[in-house]
């Protein structure tokens, strides 16, 4: 394909006639241009696509672009919701409709092009081999890809529409229409006190709850590791398997199980305290003591992914590379300083991220742990409440779609910018060859 | 300090440390294993061992008419088995395809997955839970599974893409010079030398529903649909405690299958794991 490129480019200056924009041109009714270069039933195939693809979409995406611009006029014909659902639908059907027509466009010209160098058109059956040997990526790519376009890419673009619209309890079909609103639910969340002052608490905590979550579970699995892999120690299949039992017991069962243990009713921290040094911590009350709790949890939970890694590739590293040290006089806490730490890091930096990316997203052990409770007086959101939990309360408790929809779009924004900057400086994603 | 000594207090520090986790660890798998088999649905104190034991939680939960628990491990299960052959299906093809051929479009897609695969997918929740009740997949394990495959997808292609890039491109092209088709070569070559990484993509596909707690909560609505996760916190949710006694023997007849499981094939994706992992 390349080489037979650069050729073309080389006799640049040859062309002998026009028949490569004529054809272009024509190619605005997909499949004209085709028959232009005599190429009939490829040019049919693609009208009569093109043609079935209006007949049947062609009242639908009328709807559907009216309906995205109005969300609807009368009620209760009009389901705002619907209507803005069919548009995101017509939008990305006008959107593979414009990848078809610009690939029928450079099919025109590439053919026409071929005819003013006065070059051979392939026939049909070796353009049914280059077909089937060019098209076969896309061909194994278009399930997956369509599946990632209707459960995953259509609901992004849906809660970015819904940020800018009133959508919530108020505004629902057959009592209410929507509107768009464009920036009053990012303007309430930065204004209005009680949302103000709600947003700024949950969003500290969810990144001191990221931070502190993520380092001690980490801390602990390095810690761990380095311990076991010491050569002398006996007993290693057996440490190795008890320190992987948090990670191999699915985790909301280990959650709900410490839900029940540090329950000030009948949970057994409270009973071990009181018996041993007589206090009893009101671990579900108060938020200080709930948050500090979570952490324990997660740091529990998370641990045994890092011990593993890290065991891998404690084992990795060659036994010279300490022989040496020990030569040159260094200390234990030299060589982990030197040797041991640098090297885990250097190998385990990616899966680090995606731990603090995780946490920044665990749903799982601040809902099932309480809720994301204890209440806050004046205040939208529980005291363990971190921006998913939150979401997640006002959309399926309170349904304030419409703000709940903006929150999502800062955090995501604020997310996929941290993954990025950090990946950029990680030298595997630098080293991709294979882009 | 001589040698010796030092070397004799580091492993008894190192001893002591691992012995306290220990406790730590196998303390709330044994408390747990204890509520179950105390009598009663007591909002008492449980022990360890406590002193009269009964069975009939364990009893109560098999029991169908009584209770939709084993209803709801077999949901689970189907759920978990179909995501994973789709997911493994959909993200070797993918895969296969990133990794092997050179096409227009290649480049920004490995990007968008990347960003993809940052973004949760229950991030759009409210999307989610909207676009399945117009299209009706509110309440029905089919709108879970296309969730759960389709949120797989960004991530484990990159793992899987990751993986293939390390089997020799020489290994394909002699196939092709034997007259093999596309199909082929991917099912009869770059597939079985794959296996360690199809494993790790199985097993975290299967995880993923296994675990999985908000879009299941979000999605199924009736009893008779719940996954465990669901199942089981709706048992503590309702009048908080008064069933825990039930949820105890039902969490001990996840865990224990569950983490056997894991750890008879830990070796295995583990290793595919820190393989694929530290280079995608």
């Amino acid at each position: 394909m390349k080489l037979e490129y650069e050729e073309n480019k080389q006799t640049n200056t040859g062309y002998q006639s026009n028949h490569r924009k004529i054809a272009m041109f024509l190619s605005l009714i997909p499949g004209l241009g085709q028959m232009y270069n005599r190429q009939f039933i490829k040019g049919i195939g693609f009208l009569i696509l093109a043609a079935s693809f209006l007949i049947v979409f062609w009242d639908f995406l009328d709807i559907g672009i009216w309906g995205l611009v109005t969300l609807g006029t009368t009620l209760p014909r009009d389901n705002s919701i619907f209507l803005l659902v069919n548009g995101i639908i017509s939008i990305l059907l006008l959107f593979f409709a414009a990848i078809f027509v610009f690939i029928v466009l450079r099919d025109a010209y590439k053919n026409g092009q071929k005819r003013d160098l006065g070059h051979r058109l392939n026939s049909m059956r070796e353009q049914y081999r280059n077909l089937i040997d060019n098209g076969f990526p896309y061909l194994i790519l278009s399930p997956g890809f369509f599946l990632l376009v209707f459960v995953v890419i259509t609901p992004i673009i849906f809660v970015f529409t819904i940020a800018f619209t009133n959508y919530d309890l108020f505004h629902q079909w057959p009592a209410s229409l929507m509107d768009w609103v464009g920036f009053e639910n990012f303007q309430k969340l930065f204004t209005l006190e009680m949302w103000r002052s709600t947003f700024f608490n949950v969003f500290a905590w969810t990144l001191v709850w990221t931070f502190g979550a993520t380092t001690c579970q980490i801390a602990l699995g390095v810690f761990l590791a380095v311990i076991v892999n010491q050569k002398e120690l006996k007993g290693k299949a057996i440490i190795r398997t008890v320190f992987i039992l948090p990670w191999a017991v699915p985790a909301f069962v280990s959650i709900l199980i410490f839900s029940g243990m540090f329950n000030q009713d009948f949970g057994s921290i409270n009973e071990i305290l009181a018996s041993t040094i007589g206090v009893e911590i009101p671990w579900m009350t108060e938020p200080f003591w709930s948050r500090l709790a979570l952490i324990m949890i997660q740091t529990w939970l998370g641990f045994p992914f890092i011990f593993v890694m890290v065991t891998g590739v404690l084992q990795a590293i060659p036994e010279e590379l300490y022989e040496a040290a020990v030569v040159d006089g260094a200390s234990a806490l030299q060589k982990f300083r030197n040797i041991t730490f640098p090297l885990i890091m250097f190998s385990i930096a990616p899966i680090l991220i995606t731990q603090y990316t995780f946490n920044f997203n665990n749903f799982n052990v601040i809902f099932l742990f309480n809720g994301g409770g204890p209440p806050v007086s004046g205040q939208k959101a529980g005291g363990t409440d971190i921006l998913i939990s939150w979401i997640y309360n006002l959309t399926m408790t309170s349904q304030q779609y419409g703000i709940a929809a903006a929150i999502t779009l800062i955090m995501s924004a604020f997310v996929i910018a941290v993954a990025v900057w950090q990946f950029r400086r990680t030298k595997s994603f630098q080293e991709e060859d294979m882009m | 300090m001589d040698i010796k000594t030092n070397k004799i207090v580091r492993l008894t520090l190192s001893y002591a440390v691992i012995a306290f986790m220990f406790v730590i660890i196998l303390y709330p798998i044994l408390w747990v294993f204890g509520a179950s088999i105390t009598p009663g649905s007591s909002m008492g104190s449980f022990s360890l061992l406590p002193e009269k034991t009964t069975w009939g939680h364990y009893a109560h939960i098999f029991n169908m008419e009584e209770s939709n628990y084993l209803l709801w491990y077999w949901n689970t299960l189907k759920v978990c088995f179909i995501t994973m052959a789709a997911s493994v299906l959909v993200v070797s093809l993918m895969a296969y395809a990133f990794s092997r051929y050179r096409f227009w479009g290649r480049k920004n897609g490995l990007v968008v997955f990347l960003i993809l695969q940052m973004i949760p997918n229950f991030a759009a929740l409210i999307a989610i839970f909207v676009l399945a009740r117009v299209t009706g997949l509110v309440d029905t394990h089919l709108g879970l599974i296309l969730i759960y495959v389709g949120g797989a997808i960004p991530m484990n292609t990159w793992l899987m893409k990751g993986y293939l890039d390390s089997i020799p491109r020489e290994l394909d092209e002699s196939a092709r010079m034997d007259g093999a088709g596309h199909l082929r070569i991917f099912w009869q070559i770059i597939m079985p030398l794959a296996k360690p990484m199809v494993a790790v993509v199985s097993v975290f596909t299967f995880i993923i529903p296994f675990t999985d707690f908000i879009l299941a909560k979000v999605l199924l609505r009736t009893p008779e649909q719940y996954t465990l996760a669901v199942g089981l916190y709706q048992l503590i949710a309702r009048d908080f405690g008064s069933e825990y006694t039930t949820f105890a023997a039902g969490s001990i007849l996840i865990a224990i299958p569950i983490a056997i499981l894991f750890l008879s094939f830990q070796k295995y994706f583990v290793s595919g794991l820190t393989a694929g992992g530290t280079k995608g």
